[in-house]
């Protein structure tokens, strides 16, 4: 937070990005000129609809009765005292319906897609619950659907993959370059390009080209100010501080985006840290990685010397890619959120010890978030409190749990 | 100064279309690439376009995807690319080279280093796939300060507006994309091209290629008889991409198709642009 300090006047997060989506030196629109016109179509529409009564209302009536919302603040009372220090309390987003924060975004640019006369919706995808979660929405509005996942996370997430099959949506395996989420990101974009008559590209995290890391933050952002009402209703105060897992980081902009003005709440980003940053086998851009500009906005990256795109390595899918968002590229640079890793080992250890405890299984990204907050803890007073965001429940992991431990179910 | 003005000045004196072959720098090992611009000036390429490989390249199709994939499984950087292009001056000082690529390896580089290295290679202008103009500031001084034109491309889905702004800051010729999609995708629509060539050419004056889709002597040249330069890629690249393991043979296919496509071009009847208003 010092720099924010040092400028001598509270920044007013809710200004940021720019008209050109600009986050500082972050963000921005950097794509090929096929896809200006419509980006601009959807940063128009978006503009229209943001402070749109009735879209509003939709899209809250389709949060409450089809998503679950609210998410219940639950005290992780048991595992709290196991560590001895911080209360621990965890945003349910493991309880949105298809199991995951990911459908607060579909469901808000599915209905934009409707609203805009689009009939055909490209997603993509790596851990899957960001396919399934537009798979769902594209089945509840009638639209078509096709996702790209790459062809490493097909096989990593076969259950995830058959929901969508389930659901009406075409998968398509992507075989390019590292097989992984970055490749599925560069499928979508050129289908989009190909499609953009009829078709709109909902981006699963809050990166991409301007608006895309405006409208993802502005519709996961529901959670933080969720947790925000919560927190003064039970307690009178806000927490003393945020972890939520970053990939990507639209689970991490959701809780943390209401909370930013706030100086007295700490605000902590967990990286996946694969076999440890220093192993250099990880997907931690904000830890390791130096600015660049990958799929449309200028960020963090993990990449060689001469710009290409390095692969990236972590037990869990959703985080294995090698950009994040830009408007934690920015917090990040001034100071306002710190980011942290933790390894895979720590994440299936988190991952074990909070089902164990509390009986609830979470998924592997949202175990890095775990495994940080339990490191916070025990530093801080057990008069003090961390919300951690659990951003998704862990039924799809328990194959990659099983075979770690020398199992196939 | 760049050798693109004279170079589409000759042209015209000689009522002929540019032909503008695109290869992979790098593709499908760096050795080949020297041999492969000069198998191209050769069979009748006025201005011969080098990309620099990329890992996400995301603006274009299968084809050159995996031609980026086969260079960069040799290593070959930007500054490799840069180095091939050193080479091919050597022995040809006329031909304009365009240099195509992702913005990411040259913001690695730096722009300024970039721009001073290319120029000094004998790079004459940078097509930067995924940089549009309002954020091409830094990148264009850069270049302009080393005389390399920056090409700008202009879409199918690009509105009138935004074709004059382009064409404003826009040096070399103006690129023409002329399918919605990636490189090397489908059946191009001859009248809709033409169109949108002709509402360029009200707003600039400089020459008009037109790329994507041009996949044949017969699409080069109608595409030649509607616009100032025919931009091959995909084409070309997938005789490269056949011919992988065989030198001689790649050179030979890839220079018949040029040529042929050179014949073709050359037989088509002038085409006569309006007026720039």
């Amino acid at each position: 937070m010092a720099k924010v300090i040092e400028s001598g006047e509270a920044l007013d997060f809710t200004q940021f990005p720019d008209d050109r989506g600009h986050f500082g030196a972050f963000g921005g629109r950097f794509v090929p000129e096929l896809l200006m016109a419509p980006l601009e179509e959807l940063a128009q529409a978006y503009a229209r609809y943001r402070d749109d009564e009735a879209f509003q209302a939709e899209l809250y009536a389709d949060l409450e009765h089809y998503v679950g919302r609210p998410t219940p603040l639950y005290h992780a009372q048991r595992w709290s005292g196991k560590i001895g220090g911080a209360q621990i309390h965890l945003k349910r987003e493991d309880l949105d319906h298809t199991g995951a924060h990911k459908i607060n975004n579909t469901m808000g640019q599915a209905l934009l897609a409707s609203r805009m006369g689009k009939t055909r919706i490209v997603g993509e995808t790596g851990a899957g619950q960001h396919g399934v979660a537009t798979a769902s929405v594209a089945a509840r509005l009638g639209l078509e659907c096709v996702i790209y996942m790459g062809a490493d996370d097909v096989d990593r997430q076969a259950v995830n993959v058959y929901r969508m099959r389930l659901l009406g949506a075409h998968v398509v395996p992507v075989e390019s370059g590292s097989r992984t989420l970055k490749d599925a990101l560069n499928e979508a974009f050129r289908d989009w390009a190909s499609n953009v008559d009829n078709t709109f590209y909902i981006i699963g995290t809050v990166s991409g080209p301007h608006p895309y890391p405006l409208l993802v933050r502005d519709f996961q952002a529901v959670i933080g100010r969720e947790t925000r009402q919560q927190m003064l209703a039970s307690h009178g105060c806000l927490p003393d501080a945020l972890v939520a897992c970053v990939g990507g980081g639209s689970n991490a902009i959701g809780l943390f985006h209401p909370f930013l003005g706030d100086e007295s709440v700490a605000i902590y980003g967990v990286e996946a840290g694969g076999d440890g940053v220093a192993s250099g086998r990880h997907a931690a851009p904000l830890a390791a990685g130096r600015p660049g500009v990958l799929h449309g906005n200028r960020t963090y990256l993990m990449e060689s010397d001469d710009g290409q795109i390095t692969g990236t390595h972590s037990v869990s899918a959703g985080l294995d890619y090698p950009g994040v968002g830009p408007e934690h590229a920015w917090l990040k640079d001034i100071g306002r959120a710190q980011y942290v890793s933790v390894t895979d080992d720590e994440a299936v250890a988190a991952f074990h010890e909070v089902t164990r405890t509390e009986g609830i299984i979470p998924a592997l990204e949202t175990a890095h978030g775990l495994a940080y907050a339990a490191q916070l803890a025990a530093r801080m007073r057990p008069d003090q409190t961390i919300v951690v965001n659990l951003s998704g429940r862990g039924d799809k992991d328990i194959d990659t749990v099983a075979r770690l431990e020398g199992m196939a179910l | 100064m760049s050798r693109i003005p004279r170079r589409f000045e000759q042209l015209r004196e000689q009522g002929r279309k540019a032909l503008i072959p695109y290869i992979t720098g790098g593709d499908p090992e760096p050795a080949a690439t020297v041999g492969l611009m000069q198998r191209l000036v050769s069979s009748g390429a006025d201005i011969v376009e080098v990309g620099i490989p990329f890992s996400d390249p995301m603006a274009d199709g299968p084809t050159i995807q995996r031609a980026c994939e086969r260079a960069l499984a040799h290593g070959t950087s930007t500054r490799d690319i840069l180095g091939m292009i050193r080479e091919f001056r050597r022995g040809d000082s006329d031909t304009p080279v365009v240099l195509m690529g992702y913005l990411n390896p040259m913001e690695q580089m730096g722009y300024e280093v970039f721009a001073r290295e290319a120029a000094a290679a004998g790079v004459d202008a940078v097509l930067t796939v995924d940089l549009p103009p309002e954020e091409g500031h830094e990148l264009v001084t850069a270049l302009t300060e080393y005389d390399l034109d920056p090409i700008w491309l202009v879409a199918p889905t690009t509105r009138q507006e935004r074709i004059e702004a382009i064409c404003s800051v826009a040096r070399g010729f103006v690129y023409y994309v002329s399918l919605k999609g990636v490189t090397g995708a489908a059946t191009l629509d001859f009248d809709d091209v033409a169109r949108h060539v002709d509402q360029i050419a009200r707003a600039t004056q400089l020459p008009v290629g037109v790329g994507f889709g041009i996949r044949d002597a017969e699409t080069a040249a109608r595409i030649a008889g509607v616009a100032d330069g025919v931009v091959v890629g995909s084409a070309i690249v997938q005789l490269i991409g056949d011919n992988a393991g065989d030198a001689a043979a790649r050179e030979t296919a890839v220079g018949d198709l040029a040529a042929g496509m050179r014949r073709a071009m050359d037989q088509t009847e002038n085409y006569h642009r309006p007026e720039a208003s």
